[in-house]
Protein backbone atom coordinates (compact mmCIF):
# COMPACT_ATOMS: atom_id res chain seq x y z
CA UNK A 1 0.00 0.00 0.00
CA UNK A 2 1.13 3.55 -0.61
CA UNK A 3 1.32 5.91 2.34
CA UNK A 4 1.45 9.62 2.81
CA UNK A 5 3.11 11.40 5.73
CA UNK A 6 1.56 14.33 7.57
CA UNK A 7 4.00 16.54 9.47
CA UNK A 8 3.64 19.64 11.59
CA UNK A 9 6.55 21.35 13.32
CA UNK A 10 6.81 23.21 16.61
CA UNK A 11 9.85 25.42 16.50
CA UNK A 12 11.35 27.26 19.44
CA UNK A 13 13.50 30.25 18.57
CA UNK A 14 15.55 31.99 21.21
CA UNK A 15 15.26 35.73 20.80
CA UNK A 16 18.36 37.91 20.44
CA UNK A 17 17.72 40.21 23.37
CA UNK A 18 20.25 41.35 25.94
CA UNK A 19 18.01 40.48 28.87
CA UNK A 20 15.50 37.83 29.84
CA UNK A 21 11.82 38.08 28.99
CA UNK A 22 10.53 39.08 32.45
CA UNK A 23 13.60 40.39 34.31
CA UNK A 24 16.84 42.25 33.69
CA UNK A 25 19.18 39.24 33.92
CA UNK A 26 21.61 38.76 31.05
CA UNK A 27 20.92 36.17 28.35
CA UNK A 28 24.59 35.68 27.51
CA UNK A 29 25.37 32.11 26.49
CA UNK A 30 28.11 30.09 28.16
CA UNK A 31 28.47 31.97 31.44
CA UNK A 32 29.29 30.28 34.74
CA UNK A 33 26.28 28.29 35.97
CA UNK A 34 23.72 30.13 38.11
CA UNK A 35 25.36 33.53 37.81
CA UNK A 36 22.64 35.13 35.65
CA UNK A 37 19.60 34.79 37.89
CA UNK A 38 17.50 36.97 40.16
CA UNK A 39 14.47 36.51 42.41
CA UNK A 40 12.12 36.86 39.39
CA UNK A 41 13.63 34.11 37.24
CA UNK A 42 14.28 31.70 40.10
CA UNK A 43 10.71 31.99 41.29
CA UNK A 44 11.04 33.66 44.69
CA UNK A 45 7.72 34.49 46.32
CA UNK A 46 6.37 38.02 46.03
CA UNK A 47 8.20 39.08 42.89
CA UNK A 48 6.53 40.34 39.73
CA UNK A 49 7.56 39.71 36.13
CA UNK A 50 7.59 42.66 33.71
CA UNK A 51 7.57 42.04 29.96
CA UNK A 52 10.67 42.96 27.95
CA UNK A 53 9.31 45.25 25.22
CA UNK A 54 11.81 44.02 22.67
CA UNK A 55 10.51 40.45 22.87
CA UNK A 56 7.05 41.70 21.94
CA UNK A 57 8.44 43.72 19.03
CA UNK A 58 10.52 40.77 17.83
CA UNK A 59 7.55 38.41 17.94
CA UNK A 60 5.29 40.85 16.10
CA UNK A 61 8.03 41.40 13.50
CA UNK A 62 8.28 37.66 12.98
CA UNK A 63 4.51 37.34 12.76
CA UNK A 64 4.31 40.05 10.11
CA UNK A 65 7.19 38.50 8.15
CA UNK A 66 5.32 35.18 8.22
CA UNK A 67 2.08 36.76 7.02
CA UNK A 68 0.29 36.38 10.35
CA UNK A 69 -2.65 38.24 11.71
CA UNK A 70 -1.72 40.23 14.84
CA UNK A 71 -4.80 40.33 17.07
CA UNK A 72 -5.27 43.63 18.88
CA UNK A 73 -5.61 41.87 22.24
CA UNK A 74 -3.27 39.23 23.62
CA UNK A 75 -2.33 37.83 27.01
CA UNK A 76 -0.07 35.42 28.84
CA UNK A 77 -1.03 32.14 30.45
CA UNK A 78 0.43 29.83 33.03
CA UNK A 79 1.35 26.34 32.00
CA UNK A 80 1.57 24.32 35.20
CA UNK A 81 3.90 21.38 35.67
CA UNK A 82 6.71 20.31 37.96
CA UNK A 83 10.24 19.80 36.75
CA UNK A 84 13.54 20.70 38.41
CA UNK A 85 14.49 23.17 35.67
CA UNK A 86 11.25 25.12 36.16
CA UNK A 87 11.64 27.03 39.43
CA UNK A 88 8.15 28.52 39.66
CA UNK A 89 6.30 25.26 39.04
CA UNK A 90 4.78 26.88 35.96
CA UNK A 91 6.00 28.31 32.71
CA UNK A 92 4.73 31.70 31.59
CA UNK A 93 3.55 31.13 28.04
CA UNK A 94 0.57 32.04 25.89
CA UNK A 95 -2.45 29.87 25.32
CA UNK A 96 -5.80 31.13 24.05
CA UNK A 97 -4.76 34.54 22.80
CA UNK A 98 -1.32 34.34 21.19
CA UNK A 99 0.32 37.40 19.73
CA UNK A 100 0.34 36.07 16.13
CA UNK A 101 -2.08 33.78 14.31
CA UNK A 102 -2.88 32.30 10.90
CA UNK A 103 0.14 33.01 8.75
CA UNK A 104 2.23 31.08 6.27
CA UNK A 105 5.71 30.82 4.80
CA UNK A 106 6.55 29.73 1.28
CA UNK A 107 8.98 26.95 0.58
CA UNK A 108 10.35 25.76 -2.71
CA UNK A 109 8.40 22.66 -3.57
CA UNK A 110 10.10 19.28 -3.46
CA UNK A 111 13.75 20.16 -3.14
CA UNK A 112 14.98 17.02 -4.87
CA UNK A 113 13.74 18.05 -8.26
CA UNK A 114 15.75 20.84 -9.76
CA UNK A 115 13.32 21.24 -12.62
CA UNK A 116 10.58 22.29 -10.25
CA UNK A 117 13.02 24.60 -8.53
CA UNK A 118 13.69 26.29 -11.84
CA UNK A 119 10.00 26.98 -12.23
CA UNK A 120 10.14 28.77 -8.92
CA UNK A 121 7.07 26.85 -7.84
CA UNK A 122 6.42 27.30 -4.15
CA UNK A 123 4.23 25.72 -1.52
CA UNK A 124 2.65 27.53 1.39
CA UNK A 125 3.11 26.00 4.84
CA UNK A 126 0.52 27.40 7.21
CA UNK A 127 1.55 28.93 10.52
CA UNK A 128 -1.07 28.22 13.18
CA UNK A 129 0.36 30.60 15.73
CA UNK A 130 3.46 32.28 17.11
CA UNK A 131 3.64 33.01 20.80
CA UNK A 132 6.09 34.25 23.41
CA UNK A 133 7.23 32.24 26.38
CA UNK A 134 10.09 31.83 28.82
CA UNK A 135 12.70 29.12 28.52
CA UNK A 136 13.38 26.65 31.34
CA UNK A 137 16.76 26.07 32.97
CA UNK A 138 19.23 23.39 32.01
CA UNK A 139 19.57 20.00 33.65
CA UNK A 140 22.96 18.38 33.77
CA UNK A 141 23.08 14.71 34.55
CA UNK A 142 25.58 12.94 36.68
CA UNK A 143 27.42 11.36 33.77
CA UNK A 144 28.47 14.82 32.61
CA UNK A 145 31.03 14.79 35.38
CA UNK A 146 33.25 17.48 33.88
CA UNK A 147 30.40 19.99 34.01
CA UNK A 148 29.40 19.60 37.60
CA UNK A 149 30.84 21.48 40.46
CA UNK A 150 31.70 20.32 43.93
CA UNK A 151 30.58 17.17 45.68
CA UNK A 152 30.10 14.04 43.70
CA UNK A 153 26.79 12.30 44.06
CA UNK A 154 27.70 8.79 42.99
CA UNK A 155 25.26 8.88 40.07
CA UNK A 156 22.20 9.63 42.16
CA UNK A 157 21.84 13.32 41.32
CA UNK A 158 21.10 15.75 38.55
CA UNK A 159 22.31 19.35 38.58
CA UNK A 160 20.38 22.44 37.60
CA UNK A 161 21.67 25.65 36.02
CA UNK A 162 19.02 28.39 35.91
CA UNK A 163 20.92 30.87 33.69
CA UNK A 164 18.61 29.91 30.82
CA UNK A 165 15.43 30.11 32.91
CA UNK A 166 13.50 33.11 31.65
CA UNK A 167 15.37 33.51 28.37
CA UNK A 168 12.82 34.70 25.78
CA UNK A 169 11.52 32.21 23.24
CA UNK A 170 9.16 32.38 20.33
CA UNK A 171 7.23 29.22 19.62
CA UNK A 172 6.28 28.93 15.97
CA UNK A 173 3.66 26.25 15.34
CA UNK A 174 2.97 25.09 11.81
CA UNK A 175 -0.18 23.58 10.37
CA UNK A 176 0.11 19.88 9.45
CA UNK A 177 0.87 20.96 5.88
CA UNK A 178 4.25 19.29 5.48
CA UNK A 179 4.30 16.04 3.50
CA UNK A 180 7.91 14.85 3.46
CA UNK A 181 11.14 15.07 5.47
CA UNK A 182 12.62 17.19 2.67
CA UNK A 183 9.79 19.68 2.93
CA UNK A 184 10.26 19.79 6.70
CA UNK A 185 13.95 20.62 6.29
CA UNK A 186 13.14 23.22 3.66
CA UNK A 187 10.54 24.77 5.97
CA UNK A 188 13.02 24.87 8.88
CA UNK A 189 15.63 26.50 6.65
CA UNK A 190 13.10 29.08 5.55
CA UNK A 191 12.17 29.90 9.14
CA UNK A 192 15.84 30.26 9.98
CA UNK A 193 16.46 32.53 7.01
CA UNK A 194 13.54 34.79 7.95
CA UNK A 195 14.54 34.91 11.64
CA UNK A 196 18.10 35.84 10.69
CA UNK A 197 16.94 38.49 8.20
CA UNK A 198 14.90 40.04 10.98
CA UNK A 199 17.79 39.78 13.43
CA UNK A 200 15.49 38.29 16.06
CA UNK A 201 17.27 34.92 16.45
CA UNK A 202 20.74 33.72 15.48
CA UNK A 203 19.33 30.42 14.21
CA UNK A 204 22.09 28.31 15.73
CA UNK A 205 20.61 24.81 15.99
CA UNK A 206 23.73 23.23 17.50
CA UNK A 207 23.74 25.69 20.40
CA UNK A 208 20.00 25.24 20.81
CA UNK A 209 18.88 28.74 19.91
CA UNK A 210 16.65 27.14 17.26
CA UNK A 211 14.96 23.89 18.30
CA UNK A 212 12.43 21.70 16.61
CA UNK A 213 9.85 19.13 17.66
CA UNK A 214 7.81 17.33 15.02
CA UNK A 215 4.34 15.85 15.01
CA UNK A 216 4.23 13.00 12.52
CA UNK A 217 1.59 10.61 11.30
CA UNK A 218 1.06 8.46 8.24
CA UNK A 219 -2.10 7.51 6.34
CA UNK A 220 -2.89 5.50 3.24
CA UNK A 221 -2.31 7.78 0.23
CA UNK A 222 -5.49 9.62 -0.67
CA UNK A 223 -7.22 9.02 2.67
CA UNK A 224 -8.61 12.17 4.17
CA UNK A 225 -8.41 11.48 7.90
CA UNK A 226 -5.04 11.75 9.53
CA UNK A 227 -3.46 8.77 11.27
CA UNK A 228 -2.39 8.62 14.91
CA UNK A 229 0.55 10.95 15.45
CA UNK A 230 3.72 10.77 17.49
CA UNK A 231 5.79 13.70 18.66
CA UNK A 232 9.50 13.46 17.87
CA UNK A 233 11.88 15.51 19.99
CA UNK A 234 15.57 16.37 20.01
CA UNK A 235 15.96 17.41 16.37
CA UNK A 236 18.93 19.72 16.76
CA UNK A 237 20.22 20.03 13.21
CA UNK A 238 18.72 20.22 9.73
CA UNK A 239 20.25 16.85 8.95
CA UNK A 240 18.60 15.25 11.98
CA UNK A 241 15.20 16.77 11.16
CA UNK A 242 15.34 14.98 7.81
CA UNK A 243 16.76 11.73 9.13
CA UNK A 244 14.53 11.45 12.18
CA UNK A 245 11.36 12.13 10.19
CA UNK A 246 12.39 9.64 7.52
CA UNK A 247 13.00 7.03 10.20
CA UNK A 248 9.76 7.76 12.04
CA UNK A 249 7.63 7.66 8.88
CA UNK A 250 9.09 4.29 7.89
CA UNK A 251 8.64 2.98 11.42
CA UNK A 252 4.97 3.94 11.49
CA UNK A 253 4.33 2.43 8.07
CA UNK A 254 5.95 -0.81 9.20
CA UNK A 255 3.77 -0.89 12.32
CA UNK A 256 0.64 -0.49 10.15
CA UNK A 257 1.83 -3.02 7.55
CA UNK A 258 2.39 -5.54 10.32
CA UNK A 259 -1.22 -5.08 11.33
CA UNK A 260 -0.40 -3.02 14.41
CA UNK A 261 -1.49 0.40 15.57
CA UNK A 262 0.60 3.53 16.00
CA UNK A 263 0.57 4.62 19.63
CA UNK A 264 0.23 8.32 20.39
CA UNK A 265 3.41 9.11 22.32
CA UNK A 266 6.52 11.25 22.55
CA UNK A 267 9.62 9.80 20.96
CA UNK A 268 13.21 10.90 21.26
CA UNK A 269 15.58 10.98 18.26
CA UNK A 270 18.83 9.19 19.05
CA UNK A 271 21.29 10.58 16.52
CA UNK A 272 24.00 8.09 17.33
CA UNK A 273 21.86 5.07 16.64
CA UNK A 274 19.75 6.81 14.00
CA UNK A 275 16.42 5.79 15.54
CA UNK A 276 13.51 7.30 17.43
CA UNK A 277 12.70 5.78 20.79
CA UNK A 278 9.67 5.93 23.01
CA UNK A 279 10.16 8.37 25.88
CA UNK A 280 8.46 6.64 28.72
CA UNK A 281 7.06 9.34 30.91
CA UNK A 282 6.20 7.67 34.16
CA UNK A 283 4.30 10.66 35.51
CA UNK A 284 0.78 11.86 34.81
CA UNK A 285 -0.49 12.53 31.34
CA UNK A 286 0.00 16.13 30.21
CA UNK A 287 -2.42 18.18 32.22
CA UNK A 288 -1.11 21.70 32.21
CA UNK A 289 -4.17 23.46 33.67
CA UNK A 290 -3.53 26.63 31.70
CA UNK A 291 -5.04 29.79 33.11
CA UNK A 292 -4.57 33.52 32.41
CA UNK A 293 -1.37 34.81 34.05
CA UNK A 294 -2.45 37.16 36.85
CA UNK A 295 1.01 38.70 37.28
CA UNK A 296 1.13 40.20 33.80
CA UNK A 297 -1.33 42.64 32.31
CA UNK A 298 -2.82 42.10 28.85
CA UNK A 299 -1.18 43.38 25.68
CA UNK A 300 -2.97 45.65 23.28
CA UNK A 301 -1.25 46.36 19.98
CA UNK A 302 -2.68 49.40 18.24
CA UNK A 303 -2.60 50.02 14.52
CA UNK A 304 -0.04 52.80 14.74
CA UNK A 305 2.51 50.66 16.51
CA UNK A 306 1.82 47.81 14.12
CA UNK A 307 2.41 50.12 11.14
CA UNK A 308 5.65 51.32 12.70
CA UNK A 309 6.91 47.78 13.15
CA UNK A 310 5.81 46.84 9.64
CA UNK A 311 7.72 49.80 8.23
CA UNK A 312 10.86 48.65 10.05
CA UNK A 313 10.89 45.23 8.37
CA UNK A 314 13.82 44.60 6.01
CA UNK A 315 13.26 43.32 2.50
CA UNK A 316 12.30 39.70 3.13
CA UNK A 317 13.98 36.72 1.46
CA UNK A 318 11.07 35.79 -0.85
CA UNK A 319 10.76 39.31 -2.17
CA UNK A 320 14.52 39.65 -2.53
CA UNK A 321 14.66 36.34 -4.37
CA UNK A 322 12.02 37.40 -6.87
CA UNK A 323 13.72 40.75 -7.32
CA UNK A 324 17.09 39.10 -7.97
CA UNK A 325 15.45 37.08 -10.75
CA UNK A 326 13.72 40.05 -12.36
CA UNK A 327 16.35 42.71 -11.77
CA UNK A 328 19.55 40.77 -12.44
CA UNK A 329 18.22 38.03 -14.69
CA UNK A 330 19.48 35.31 -12.35
CA UNK A 331 18.09 31.77 -12.51
CA UNK A 332 15.67 30.97 -9.68
CA UNK A 333 18.19 28.51 -8.22
CA UNK A 334 20.90 31.20 -7.95
CA UNK A 335 18.52 33.75 -6.47
CA UNK A 336 17.36 31.21 -3.89
CA UNK A 337 20.89 30.39 -2.73
CA UNK A 338 22.12 33.98 -2.75
CA UNK A 339 19.20 35.24 -0.66
CA UNK A 340 19.28 32.48 1.96
CA UNK A 341 21.60 34.67 4.04
CA UNK A 342 21.03 38.40 4.16
CA UNK A 343 24.75 39.13 4.33
CA UNK A 344 25.42 37.06 1.19
CA UNK A 345 22.62 38.81 -0.70
CA UNK A 346 23.95 42.19 0.34
CA UNK A 347 27.48 41.26 -0.67
CA UNK A 348 26.26 40.14 -4.08
CA UNK A 349 24.22 43.24 -4.61
CA UNK A 350 27.02 45.55 -3.53
CA UNK A 351 29.36 43.97 -6.09
CA UNK A 352 26.78 44.14 -8.87
CA UNK A 353 25.88 47.75 -8.07
CA UNK A 354 29.56 48.64 -8.51
CA UNK A 355 29.56 47.04 -11.93
CA UNK A 356 30.23 43.33 -11.49
CA UNK A 357 28.55 40.98 -13.95
CA UNK A 358 25.55 39.47 -12.10
CA UNK A 359 25.74 35.88 -13.34
CA UNK A 360 29.53 35.67 -13.04
CA UNK A 361 29.35 37.11 -9.55
CA UNK A 362 26.60 34.67 -8.64
CA UNK A 363 28.70 31.75 -9.93
CA UNK A 364 31.73 32.87 -7.98
CA UNK A 365 29.74 33.18 -4.78
CA UNK A 366 27.86 29.89 -5.18
CA UNK A 367 30.94 27.84 -6.00
CA UNK A 368 34.23 29.49 -5.08
CA UNK A 369 33.04 31.46 -2.07
CA UNK A 370 30.73 28.83 -0.59
CA UNK A 371 33.38 26.14 -1.05
CA UNK A 372 35.97 28.31 0.60
CA UNK A 373 33.69 29.01 3.56
CA UNK A 374 32.94 25.32 3.94
CA UNK A 375 36.58 24.27 3.69
CA UNK A 376 37.66 26.86 6.24
CA UNK A 377 34.73 26.33 8.57
CA UNK A 378 33.53 29.92 8.25
CA UNK A 379 29.90 31.01 8.17
CA UNK A 380 29.93 34.39 6.47
CA UNK A 381 31.85 36.16 3.74
CA UNK A 382 32.66 38.95 6.18
CA UNK A 383 34.95 36.51 7.99
CA UNK A 384 37.20 36.39 4.91
CA UNK A 385 39.39 38.95 3.15
CA UNK A 386 37.03 39.05 0.17
CA UNK A 387 35.28 42.38 -0.48
CA UNK A 388 32.72 43.24 -3.16
CA UNK A 389 35.30 45.37 -4.99
CA UNK A 390 37.40 42.24 -5.60
CA UNK A 391 34.57 40.70 -7.59
CA UNK A 392 33.93 43.97 -9.42
CA UNK A 393 37.51 44.06 -10.64
CA UNK A 394 37.60 40.35 -11.31
CA UNK A 395 34.48 40.73 -13.38
CA UNK A 396 36.14 43.44 -15.49
CA UNK A 397 39.17 41.23 -16.11
CA UNK A 398 36.95 38.44 -17.39
CA UNK A 399 34.77 40.70 -19.49
CA UNK A 400 37.78 42.25 -21.22
CA UNK A 401 39.14 38.73 -21.72
CA UNK A 402 42.30 39.54 -19.82
CA UNK A 403 41.85 36.35 -17.85
CA UNK A 404 39.75 33.27 -18.52
CA UNK A 405 36.67 32.46 -16.49
CA UNK A 406 38.32 29.30 -15.21
CA UNK A 407 41.37 31.21 -14.08
CA UNK A 408 39.12 33.75 -12.34
CA UNK A 409 37.10 31.26 -10.33
CA UNK A 410 40.01 29.08 -9.31
CA UNK A 411 43.47 30.57 -9.00
CA UNK A 412 42.60 34.25 -8.67
CA UNK A 413 39.62 33.86 -6.32
CA UNK A 414 41.62 31.61 -4.01
CA UNK A 415 44.56 34.00 -4.07
CA UNK A 416 42.21 36.81 -3.01
CA UNK A 417 41.01 34.71 -0.08
CA UNK A 418 44.58 34.05 0.98
CA UNK A 419 46.04 37.51 0.52
CA UNK A 420 43.21 40.01 0.08
CA UNK A 421 45.07 41.42 -2.94
CA UNK A 422 43.26 42.97 -5.87
CA UNK A 423 42.71 40.63 -8.83
CA UNK A 424 44.68 42.79 -11.30
CA UNK A 425 47.61 42.76 -8.89
CA UNK A 426 47.46 38.98 -8.64
CA UNK A 427 47.30 38.64 -12.42
CA UNK A 428 50.37 40.82 -12.82
CA UNK A 429 52.35 39.12 -10.06
CA UNK A 430 51.64 35.60 -11.21
CA UNK A 431 51.69 36.30 -14.89
CA UNK A 432 48.16 35.04 -15.40
CA UNK A 433 47.22 37.26 -18.31
CA UNK A 434 45.17 35.30 -20.78
CA UNK A 435 46.88 34.42 -24.02
CA UNK A 436 44.72 35.69 -26.84
CA UNK A 437 47.53 35.81 -29.36
CA UNK A 438 46.60 33.50 -32.22
CA UNK A 439 50.17 32.65 -33.05
CA UNK A 440 51.02 31.59 -29.53
CA UNK A 441 47.93 29.49 -29.12
CA UNK A 442 48.36 27.92 -32.52
CA UNK A 443 51.85 26.86 -31.55
CA UNK A 444 50.53 25.21 -28.41
CA UNK A 445 47.81 23.45 -30.39
CA UNK A 446 50.33 22.12 -32.89
CA UNK A 447 52.58 20.90 -30.10
CA UNK A 448 49.72 19.04 -28.44
CA UNK A 449 48.64 17.39 -31.66
CA UNK A 450 52.22 16.36 -32.36
CA UNK A 451 52.51 14.84 -28.92
CA UNK A 452 49.30 12.82 -29.18
CA UNK A 453 49.17 11.28 -32.65
CA UNK A 454 47.00 8.33 -31.49
CA UNK A 455 44.29 10.54 -30.08
CA UNK A 456 44.51 12.68 -33.17
CA UNK A 457 43.82 9.65 -35.37
CA UNK A 458 40.89 8.55 -33.22
CA UNK A 459 39.44 11.99 -33.38
CA UNK A 460 39.70 12.05 -37.14
CA UNK A 461 38.02 8.65 -37.24
CA UNK A 462 34.97 10.28 -35.66
CA UNK A 463 35.53 10.18 -31.89
CA UNK A 464 34.45 13.76 -31.46
CA UNK A 465 34.36 13.84 -27.71
CA UNK A 466 38.16 13.84 -27.75
CA UNK A 467 38.02 17.59 -28.41
CA UNK A 468 37.75 17.99 -24.67
CA UNK A 469 40.97 16.08 -24.21
CA UNK A 470 42.81 18.34 -26.62
CA UNK A 471 41.45 21.52 -25.04
CA UNK A 472 42.57 20.20 -21.67
CA UNK A 473 46.08 19.49 -22.94
CA UNK A 474 46.42 22.93 -24.49
CA UNK A 475 45.24 24.58 -21.28
CA UNK A 476 47.68 22.48 -19.33
CA UNK A 477 50.53 23.45 -21.60
CA UNK A 478 49.69 27.16 -21.26
CA UNK A 479 49.13 26.82 -17.52
CA UNK A 480 45.49 27.73 -17.93
CA UNK A 481 46.23 31.01 -19.60
CA UNK A 482 45.06 30.31 -23.15
CA UNK A 483 41.75 31.84 -24.13
CA UNK A 484 39.56 28.70 -24.11
CA UNK A 485 37.28 29.93 -26.84
CA UNK A 486 40.17 30.54 -29.18
CA UNK A 487 41.67 27.17 -28.31
CA UNK A 488 38.38 25.55 -29.21
CA UNK A 489 38.12 27.33 -32.54
CA UNK A 490 41.70 26.65 -33.50
CA UNK A 491 41.43 23.00 -32.54
CA UNK A 492 38.29 22.54 -34.59
CA UNK A 493 40.02 24.06 -37.56
CA UNK A 494 43.15 21.94 -37.15
CA UNK A 495 41.39 18.70 -36.44
CA UNK A 496 38.89 18.75 -39.26
CA UNK B 1 -21.11 19.13 38.80
CA UNK B 2 -19.58 16.93 41.41
CA UNK B 3 -15.97 16.06 41.97
CA UNK B 4 -15.11 12.47 42.69
CA UNK B 5 -12.47 10.68 44.66
CA UNK B 6 -10.34 9.76 41.62
CA UNK B 7 -10.26 13.39 40.52
CA UNK B 8 -9.11 14.48 43.97
CA UNK B 9 -6.33 11.96 43.71
CA UNK B 10 -5.36 13.20 40.25
CA UNK B 11 -5.30 16.84 41.37
CA UNK B 12 -3.25 15.93 44.44
CA UNK B 13 -0.76 14.09 42.24
CA UNK B 14 -0.42 17.10 39.91
CA UNK B 15 0.19 19.35 42.93
CA UNK B 16 2.62 16.84 44.48
CA UNK B 17 0.47 16.49 47.60
CA UNK B 18 0.07 13.25 49.43
CA UNK B 19 -3.28 13.19 51.19
CA UNK B 20 -4.63 10.88 53.84
CA UNK B 21 -8.03 9.24 53.35
CA UNK B 22 -9.60 11.77 55.72
CA UNK B 23 -8.02 14.69 53.89
CA UNK B 24 -9.30 13.39 50.60
CA UNK B 25 -12.81 13.35 52.05
CA UNK B 26 -12.43 16.80 53.58
CA UNK B 27 -10.89 18.54 50.55
CA UNK B 28 -13.31 16.73 48.27
CA UNK B 29 -16.30 18.16 50.04
CA UNK B 30 -14.70 21.63 50.23
CA UNK B 31 -13.93 21.63 46.51
CA UNK B 32 -17.45 20.50 45.83
CA UNK B 33 -18.92 23.41 47.70
CA UNK B 34 -16.71 25.78 45.67
CA UNK B 35 -17.95 24.17 42.50
CA UNK B 36 -21.54 24.48 43.69
CA UNK B 37 -20.99 28.18 44.18
CA UNK B 38 -19.61 28.42 40.64
CA UNK B 39 -22.76 26.71 39.42
CA UNK B 40 -24.74 29.42 41.13
CA UNK B 41 -22.64 32.14 39.43
CA UNK B 42 -23.39 30.52 36.12
CA UNK B 43 -27.02 31.51 36.56
CA UNK B 44 -26.05 35.11 35.80
CA UNK B 45 -26.58 36.30 32.27
CA UNK B 46 -23.08 37.28 31.04
CA UNK B 47 -23.96 37.41 27.37
CA UNK B 48 -22.82 41.01 26.89
CA UNK B 49 -19.89 40.98 29.28
CA UNK B 50 -16.28 40.64 28.12
CA UNK B 51 -14.43 37.83 29.92
CA UNK B 52 -12.09 39.21 32.55
CA UNK B 53 -8.52 38.01 32.40
CA UNK B 54 -7.17 40.61 34.75
CA UNK B 55 -8.60 42.60 37.63
CA UNK B 56 -6.46 45.66 36.91
CA UNK B 57 -7.35 47.96 34.06
CA UNK B 58 -3.66 48.39 33.15
CA UNK B 59 -2.37 47.40 29.72
CA UNK B 60 1.05 47.07 28.12
CA UNK B 61 3.25 47.34 31.18
CA UNK B 62 6.72 46.75 29.77
CA UNK B 63 10.38 47.36 30.42
CA UNK B 64 13.20 48.19 28.02
CA UNK B 65 15.75 45.56 27.13
CA UNK B 66 18.35 46.97 29.50
CA UNK B 67 20.33 44.72 31.83
CA UNK B 68 19.50 45.01 35.51
CA UNK B 69 21.28 43.16 38.23
CA UNK B 70 21.58 39.47 38.96
CA UNK B 71 22.19 38.13 42.41
CA UNK B 72 25.39 36.39 43.54
CA UNK B 73 25.37 32.64 43.06
CA UNK B 74 25.73 31.94 46.79
CA UNK B 75 22.55 33.93 47.41
CA UNK B 76 20.68 32.13 44.66
CA UNK B 77 21.67 28.70 45.93
CA UNK B 78 21.18 29.61 49.60
CA UNK B 79 17.48 28.75 49.68
CA UNK B 80 17.78 25.50 47.83
CA UNK B 81 17.27 22.31 49.86
CA UNK B 82 20.42 20.90 48.28
CA UNK B 83 23.21 22.31 46.14
CA UNK B 84 26.88 22.11 45.20
CA UNK B 85 29.00 25.25 44.98
CA UNK B 86 27.78 25.84 41.42
CA UNK B 87 24.52 23.99 40.91
CA UNK B 88 21.19 23.20 42.47
CA UNK B 89 21.30 19.50 43.20
CA UNK B 90 18.21 17.37 42.73
CA UNK B 91 17.44 13.65 42.74
CA UNK B 92 18.54 12.11 39.47
CA UNK B 93 16.22 12.87 36.58
CA UNK B 94 15.81 9.89 34.30
CA UNK B 95 15.66 11.03 30.69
Amino acid sequence: MKYEAVIGLEVHAQMLTDTKIFCGCSTKFGSEPNTQTCPVCIGMPGVLPVLNKKTLEFTIKTGLAMNCNIPSYSRFARKNYFYPDLPKGYQISQYELPICEYGYVEIVKDVDTIYVLNDGETKKIGITRIHMEEDAGKNIHESASSARGGGSGGGNYSFVDLNRAGVPLMEIVSEPDIRSPDEAVEYMKKLRTILRYLGVCDGNMEQGSLRCDANVSVKPAGQKEFGVKTEVKNLNSFKFVGKALDYEIRRQIKVLEDGGKVVQETRLWDSERGITESMRIKEEAHDYRYFPEPDLVPIVVDQRWLDEIRASLPELPDIKRKRFVSEYGLPEHDADLLTSEKSTAEFFEEAVKQGAHPKNTSNWIMTGVFNYLKEHDKKEISETLLKPIHLVNLSKLVETAEVSGTMAKTTILYEIFDTGKMPEEIVKEKGLVQISDTGEIEKAVDDVIAKHPKEFERFRAGEEKLIGFFVGQVMKMTRGKANPQMVNELLKKKLS
Amino acid sequence: MKIFRDEIEHIALLARLSLSVEEKELFGSQLNSILEYMEKLKELDTKDIEPTSHVLSLLNVMRDDVPGYSIPREDALMNAPDSTDKFYRVPKIIE
